[in-house]
């Protein structure tokens, strides 16, 4: 009896979270995925007919977007980790005892919804803002100088808009550390530099590569800082399903640019699983 | 200042070796901590040198400031006053990647993404010392400490004896002229811990170089020391062989901390040749050897080791301290009898008696019984 109790244990545990995702989360992909393969329009409605060639069409369209997502997911992701990693490193070692107060500040501007923080970008950046206004009247900076709808807008919306998710995984890795084992490194004759280089760069990629999953994907297939904080020429695919679906209601077509969205994406991961998230890594640190 | 060297061999510092120059000196060390606005004086003044080739412990209890003095020499912690000297250079603002000394932590502190080769060759490579060498010393040290076979393991896929001896390794594959050992042992059981200790004497003798050990475990700092420094709230109480902290502690303190002894104290009543003789009631004496500084009158306050002492029915015959009590425990601990006897004056004894010849016992819980002692076994302390 008890044995039984034991057996069923775990599947009661992850009953509700299971049910949760197939509703929310199985059903519509099954949904989506007949979708992409239906046909018809709007007016006439859609019927199920194995049309591939939403897909075809999709990629042949809209490659440009998919890969500008893609690079610009990348940019983004290098951005925050450049950004992000001296700032979990300082809370993690610096912090004393105030770190969950400047984890809190770290997190403050995201209590603040996610559309009201890129509009509010969107003010400061403009092109005679609060920042570039001033600069141009003192002719630091050319008049016909912007910030807004390039390239560069995005990718730092992009950024900013998930940094906390990139600093949380390496904070949580750094702050694992124990600080005798820098000290070991130093006792060995390890200099700073190369302390940071042996032991606490290799001690935290567990947490980068948490973050670069957590903030890669949501970045590319982002549409809100394209839209607000960009122009024309940086449009996501992100923006161009949005479109499909609200404006155009070209449903298979939108729903194809997901699907292939989400086999790219994971074959992106995958890859860099096998590459980063594996104890080779770590082998090669030690070197 | 005098650079190290780094390259392969054994890495020295210029100064001149010579059997007059310690090994490690502390001279007039504080240390103050600042922690919520409060100055904490963790070491509050210790001098002392350490011999070149000297296993020294430092022993003490929890919180005495062991560690920090250790801190202190491998350069982890800066002195609020004082000078720490290796080889007789001054080291006291040389950071701890300088100095050529090494340190065993207490948590051992291994690297958990390098496996054991890794681990043991780290400081070998950052000194840039040759591959081949690197290679050859690496797989000597891990023969002496028996790890040949696990150089693939990662420190987790290790037992606690055995991240020990990779910790050990790690520093001794340098070659440092001094080691330093916090509580190396302190994670190990009773078995693996004796193992240890004799393993850890060995290769001290092997390697030849200076150990300092800290522990607060009295056993383990007796059996293996040349010298013993007792630290008691950031100063140093007694510094000297085992022998000598056993045999005649310093205060109150080492006596207390060092083994079980008896704490005792009394008034001399008159001094006879060079015995004092303290009255404790009508048939009760205690003889404490006088040494031309006890007079009539004078309060004493001393000791007597339980293995000295003698338990017995009747009241003995001779020139020995005799006292009378109750027996009020007996603890059998296989290889002796520990008995606990209560006196008049309400003051304890703890008297252990050899289990020699048969394991029968001299007395049970409620009696009466004398015990007796030699005078010399009395060890007043100042
Ligand atoms: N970083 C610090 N900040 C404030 N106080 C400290 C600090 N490090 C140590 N202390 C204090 O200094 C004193 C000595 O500490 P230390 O670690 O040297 O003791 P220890 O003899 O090694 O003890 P144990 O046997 O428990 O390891 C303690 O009272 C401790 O609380
Ligand atoms: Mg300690």
């Amino acid at each position: 009896m008890s044995r039984l109790r034991a057996a069923l244990t775990p599947y009661a545990l992850i009953f509700p979270g299971g049910l949760w995702l197939a509703i929310f989360f199985v059903v519509p992909m099954i949904v989506m995925l007949s979708l992409s393969l239906q046909s018809g329009s709007v007016e006439d409605g859609y019927a199920f007919t194995f049309n591939w060639h939403s897909y075809a069409d999709g990629l042949a369209n809209y490659h440009d977007q998919i890969i500008r997502s893609l690079l610009y997911g990348l940019a983004s992701t290098a951005l925050q980790i450049a950004i992000g990693f001296p700032v979990a490193y300082w809370i993690a070692f610096k912090g004393g005892s105030r770190k969950s107060v400047y984890l809190f500040l770290l997190l403050l501007p995201f209590l603040v919804s996610f559309v009201l923080r890129t509009i509010s970008w969107q003010f400061l950046l403009s092109d005679n803002g609060i920042l570039l206004g001033p600069l141009k009247d003192i002719g630091l900076l050319p008049d016909g100088f912007r910030v807004l709808a390039t390239p560069f807008a995005v990718i730092a919306g992009l950024a900013y808009n998930f940094l906390p998710f990139m600093v949380l995984p390496m904070y949580v890795a750094l702050e694992r550390i124990d600080p005798r084992v820098l000290e070991a490194a130093q006792d060995l004759y390890a200099s700073r530099f190369q302390t940071f280089l042996r032991v606490v760069l290799p001690l935290s990629l567990p947490g980068v590569f948490a973050g670069v999953l957590m903030t890669f994907v949501p970045a590319t297939s982002d549409y809100v800082n394209a839209s607000v904080l960009g122009g024309t020429n940086t449009t996501m695919i992100g923006n161009v399903i949005q479109n499909q679906y609200l404006v155009t209601q070209d449903y298979p077509t939108a729903s194809a640019l997901s699907f292939t969205l989400m086999a790219l994406l994971l074959v992106g991961i995958f890859v860099y699983a096998r590459a980063l998230g594996t104890e080779d890594v770590l082998e090669v640190a030690a070197r | 200042m005098t650079e190290i060297q780094a390259g392969p061999g054994a890495a020295v510092t210029a100064a001149p070796v010579s059997g007059a120059v310690p090994a490690i000196e502390l001279d007039n060390v504080v240390k103050e901590y600042v922690s919520h606005g409060e100055v904490v004086r963790a070491v509050k003044g210790v001098s002392l040198a350490i011999t070149e080739g000297e296993f020294f412990s430092l022993l003490g209890p929890s919180g005495c400031g062991k560690t920090t003095s250790m801190r202190m020499i491998a350069g982890f912690e800066d002195p609020t006053q004082g000078i720490v000297r290796l080889h007789g250079e001054d080291v006291t603002n040389v950071p701890p990647n300088k100095r050529d000394i090494n340190m065993v932590f207490q948590s051992y502190a291994l690297f958990p993404h390098m496996n054991v080769w890794d681990n043991v060759a780290f400081g070998l490579k950052r000194k840039k010392v040759a591959d081949a060498e690197i290679k050859r010393r690496v797989g000597e040290i891990l023969e002496v400490v028996d790890l040949v076979g696990r150089e693939k393991r990662r420190p987790k896929e290790m037992s606690g004896g055995q991240q020990q001896r990779v910790a050990l390794a790690r520093a001794l594959v340098n070659r440092p002229r001094a080691l330093l050992l916090d509580e190396p042992l302190g994670a190990l059981d009773l078995k693996l811990r004796q193992a240890m200790q004799i393993e850890l004497k060995r290769i001290q003798r092997e390697v030849g170089i200076t150990f300092v050990y800290v522990t607060h475990d009295q056993s383990e700092a007796l059996t293996m020391s040349d010298r013993i420094a007792v630290m008691n709230d950031g100063l140093v109480e007694q510094l000297a062989e085992p022998r000598e902290i056993y045999e005649r502690p310093a205060g109150k303190f080492v006596a207390g901390f060092i083994g079980t002894s008896n704490l005792l104290s009394g008034t001399v009543q008159q001094v006879v040749g060079d015995t004092a003789v303290l009255a404790l009631g009508a048939n009760d004496r205690i003889l404490v050897p006088a040494g031309g500084e006890l007079a009539a009158g004078a309060t004493v306050d001393l000791t007597v080791r339980p293995e000295k002492i003698k338990i017995a029915k009747d009241r003995p015959e001779g020139d020995l301290s005799v006292v009378r009590g109750t027996v009020s425990e007996v603890v059998y601990l296989g290889t002796s009898n520990s008995y606990v006897v209560a006196l008049g004056d309400g003051a304890e004894i703890t008297v252990f008696e050899q289990n020699a010849h048969d394991s029968t016992i001299t007395a049970e819980r409620g009696d009466t019984v004398w015990l007796s002692w030699q005078s010399w076994h009395s060890y007043a302390l100042r």
